[in-house]
């Protein structure tokens, strides 16, 4: 991990995954994050020359394609098993069972368990956000990036638009789409 | 999108003229009819087939503008997809009625249906009893609720344009999908 910190790290949105349902990464793109006024972000692939790692962290090293499909796959895992260690708080037998006849209950019973949303390092803050229809968007930022959430929603609607609405891209498949690119590119690196 | 007042929009969403919508859809249906030497029934099955894949995707766009939780049963389903869903996408909203008694099935009435307008079934004799013009929506119901792990069947049951007083159909909750949702161990 990195062993320091430029003082001018600018552009606070270090990278974006997408993670399919079935637990394939579908998207990747990173932010570099070197000097004010660079381009929009760059595609992976593309022989650009960066003096930060592709994840957009000082002093981390290049991650590969290969790289990346194993960190999908392995935070596919984690976020399920995140899901399975939701705490079960004993409810005592003075008390009756809970309405499901379960003698235990959630420490929030009227939210249903989820994976992991939020890990923060003193380096970046990943923000996952999992639709209901099962994709994960994995957004690496600084860690004091604030409203991460409202991002998140802007990724979503670009997603539902310049991606599920092209009829040439297939669900569950890489993306590989321009104008999706563009106008996440515009999202992300405005601010 | 079809024309007309919005809620749960973005600003910046796109109207197209309601009738272009209609027109396409009618050339669609029409297409169908002559490629398949109008067997209705296979007309049918195509449309609901292009109507599955069309609602997989459209579930995205109705989870992103409509910042919709996991609904915790199926009537409140229901009570979504007629008053947020059709609503975003059709401008309409046809009426929840005629539950069963387990909760499983319930009917959407249609007062109105944009999909149909100007539209006559063909005179010849079984188009009356055999083609569901819309039965795209069908399709569109099926593969955007089984993106969120609801496995229904939809269909028609009446149909103004065969003459019938009301346009009904009745959709069927099957089972809830669990790979994403295991049941709890204990």
């Amino acid at each position: 991990m990195a062993t320091t910190v430029p003082d001018a790290v600018t552009g606070p949105v270090f990278a974006l995954l997408i993670i399919s349902k079935a637990g394939s990464l579908i998207y990747h793109r990173t932010f570099p994050t070197t000097t004010p006024g660079t381009s929009a972000g760059s595609l992976t692939g593309q022989s650009q020359a960066q003096t930060v790692g592709t994840l957009g962290l000082p002093g981390t090293s290049t991650l590969t394609t290969n790289d990346y499909l194993v960190l999908a796959g392995t935070f596919h895992g984690v976020h399920a098993i995140t899901r399975s260690l939701t705490p079960k708080l004993p409810v005592t037998s003075s008390s009756g069972t809970a309405p499901s006849g379960r003698n235990w209950t959630y420490p929030d019973p009227t939210v249903p368990p989820s994976g992991i949303e939020s890990l923060e390092s003193s380096f970046f803050r990943l923000t996952v956000f999992q639709t209901l229809s099962g994709t994960k968007f994995l957004l690496f930022t600084d860690p004091s990036m604030p409203n991460t959430d409202v991002l998140m929603k802007g990724i979503y609607e670009r997603y539902a638009d310049y991606v599920c609405k092209n009829p040439f891209w297939q669900m569950e498949m890489p993306i590989r789409i321009e104008a999706w690119d563009r106008s996440l590119g515009q999202w992300l690196t405005r601010r | 999108m079809v024309s007309g007042p919005y809620m749960f929009l973005r600003t910046r969403v796109d109207k197209v003229n309601a009738e272009l919508v209609t027109l396409t859809y009618g050339t669609i249906v029409a297409q169908l009819c002559t490629d398949y030497d109008y067997d209705y029934t296979q007309v049918n099955q195509q449309l609901d087939k292009m109507g599955y894949n069309i609602g997989m995707r459209l579930i995205e766009d109705f989870l992103a503008k409509s910042n919709t939780g996991r609904c915790g049963n199926f009537r409140d389903t229901a009570e979504m997809i007629s008053k947020v869903g059709f609503k975003i996408f059709l401008n309409i909203t046809p009426t929840v009625t005629n539950w069963t008694a387990d909760n499983k099935q319930f009917s959407l009435l249609f007062d109105e249906n944009p999909l149909a307008d100007f539209v006559e079934l063909p005179d010849d004799g079984r188009a009356q009893d055999e083609l569901w013009f819309s039965n795209i929506l069908c399709g569109v119901l099926r593969g955007a609720l089984e993106m969120v792990q609801m496995s229904i069947e939809a269909r028609f049951v009446s149909d103004m344009l065969r003459g019938n007083d009301v346009t009904e159909m009745r959709v069927t909750l099957i089972r809830y999908i669990e790979d994403e949702m295991p049941p709890d161990d204990e």
